[in-house]
């Protein structure tokens, strides 16, 4: 747990977290985690919406009560805040390195859910979107990029692995949020008020300490450091050994093909995520209840958090273009069979299918950063990650648009309710072959994009530096 | 797969691994619960 000595800057600068002598890589996956499970509470934010819709009248919603569409504003801007602050923030979170931005995140989502808390008690929404759809989106996104590129430099050897675990993570945190703001809730309503300002304040508290926890024990490894008996890969063209500047990584093809694969795979597993529980009980009527929908839309859940670990350790085994062919094919696939299963109602066949496709959802997220690294190297990796997000977003906005648009297009043309998606899946399998087309045309990047020595930014050279003279 | 173990501890590492594997863990208990009511 040693930091370098001599290091001069404040507490949270790059050069006071670089790693001393004896210090563990698998430290660095706790203290991803620690940020990465606070944020993920983003996905459980809807447990909040019906009590929020009750707040004045507290059995149910009275005049001057927030409406459901006004809360569901919250989520989206809090989504698009965490494309933009990646895209935004991602050179600064690189070059300050990541106790800085753990920090910065961490005061950013505790101050957002306080901010809240105070437009709950003050019945003001604007407070709320400002407070949890801004600042808390900032914090998702400089928290999200914050360790992915610490960890790829920790783990030269398995960096899909050790990206995996910090963005399951991410997709795990709402299994924590979720019950424990329901318990929070239930702990601090009473008969005459909804406890929806207390609970927020406590998240606010307990979020703030997990993730400065993490900050505490991140740590960024030497220059030129190595594991024990690692040899670089040789003589692959598809993974670099040259790195690439940020912003000319956006002048590149392979940034935009990329972007693409993602934006594709993102939107056929968001487009089905958001409608699992409809889409199962109308396409097997009487069969699927809405409880075993609501259990249906866990067990998703656990295939989305355990696909984000899963498929990017099989990234480093078969290489990170590969995986991506397994997404699209084995995507397109099972996009196609789902109609079947309904055909000859096959419940069992449509969880399957719709498992495999969640888990690939997944990931699709934790095998990306390790593909930008083979794309565009170590150096501006986080930052590179943090404008590809802005994929997520747009995935955000197409995926349940397909969905729900072609839904009532189907049943206002007399399609029956239980064939209604059929048309959706087909097209989701359409977008899968365009991503395979898009993956396919990834080559190596060319070397007049790689940075030359003298170019390199001195702003990183400070963990060097400080491990010289640990 | 570890680099040299003298400045972190194992003890460091259980507590690390813990302090965030505890809490996901007993969500996922909770969520898969939840889950087996698919099956019911």
């Amino acid at each position: 747990m040693e930091t370098a000595s001599g290091g001069s800057g404040a507490w949270f600068d790059r050069s006071r977290t670089v790693a001393g002598p004896g210090f563990s890589r698998w430290m660095v996956p706790p203290a991803a985690l620690c940020v990465h499970l606070c944020i993920g509470q983003a996905y459980a934010f809807s447990v909040f919406n019906l009590p929020m819709t009750k707040l004045i009248g507290i059995h149910q919603s009275a005049p001057g009560d927030w409406k459901l569409t006004q809360l569901g504003w919250i989520f989206s801007l809090a989504i698009f805040f965490l494309g933009v602050s990646s895209a935004v923030f991602g050179r600064w979170v690189e070059e300050g390195g990541p106790r800085k931005a753990m920090f910065t995140a961490a005061c950013c989502w505790a101050g957002g859910f306080l901010i809240s808390a105070f437009g709950v008690s003050i019945h003001n929404l604007w407070l709320i979107y400002l407070g949890y759809g801004v600042i808390g989106g900032i914090a998702l996104g400089i928290g999200y990029i914050s360790p992915v590129s610490t960890l790829i430099k920790w783990f030269p050897d398995r960096p899909g692995m050790a990206t995996g675990m910090a963005i399951m993570g991410f997709g795990g945190g709402a299994f924590i949020a979720a019950p424990l703001s329901v318990w929070l809730m239930r702990k601090f309503t009473t008969a005459s008020h909804i406890g929806v300002m207390e609970t927020f304040v406590v998240l606010g508290i307990v979020y703030f300490i997990f993730m400065i926890v993490g900050s505490i024990i991140v740590r960024v490894p030497p220059a030129g450091w190595m594991p024990e008996g690692y040899v670089p890969p040789r003589q692959n063209k598809l993974i670099s050994k040259n790195d690439v500047y940020v912003y000319d990584a956006l002048k590149t093809p392979q940034f935009w093909l990329i972007w693409w694969v993602l934006c594709l795979n993102v939107t056929a597993g968001i487009g089905v995520l958001g409608q699992a529980s409809a889409m199962s009980q109308e396409m097997f009527p009487g069969v699927i209840t809405p409880v075993a929908a609501a259990g249906f839309v866990g067990l998703m859940s656990l295939f989305n958090m355990g696909g984000r670990f899963c498929w990017a350790t099989v990234s480093d085994y078969i290489g990170r273009k590969n995986t991506y062919f397994v997404f699209m094919v084995l995507g397109f696939v099972l996009y196609c069979t789902v109609p079947h299963a309904g055909a000859i109602g096959s419940v069992a066949l449509f969880v399957v299918c719709f498992l495999i496709i969640i888990s690939m959802y997944g990931g699709g997220f934790s095998t990306v950063p390790a593909y930008l690294r083979d794309m565009f190297g170590t150096r501006y990796v986080g930052a590179i990650h943090g404008l590809l997000l802005t994929a997520w977003s747009a995935a955000g906005i197409f995926g349940p648009v397909i969905v729900n648009y072609l839904r009532q297009y189907n049943l206002a043309h007399g399609v029956p309710k239980a064939q209604a998606y059929n048309n959706t899946m087909y097209i989701m399998a359409g977008l899968l072959v365009i991503g395979f087309i898009c993956n396919l045309l990834v080559k190596a990047v060319h070397e007049k994009y790689h940075m030359k020595p003298e170019a390199d930014e001195p702003a990183l050279d400070v963990a060097g530096e400080a491990a010289a003279r640990a | 797969m570890s680099n040299n173990q003298n400045g972190t501890t194992a003890l460091h590492l259980v507590l690390a691994w813990g302090f965030v594997g505890i809490p996901l863990v007993l969500g996922v208990l909770q969520t898969l619960i939840n889950a087996m009511k698919l099956f019911q």
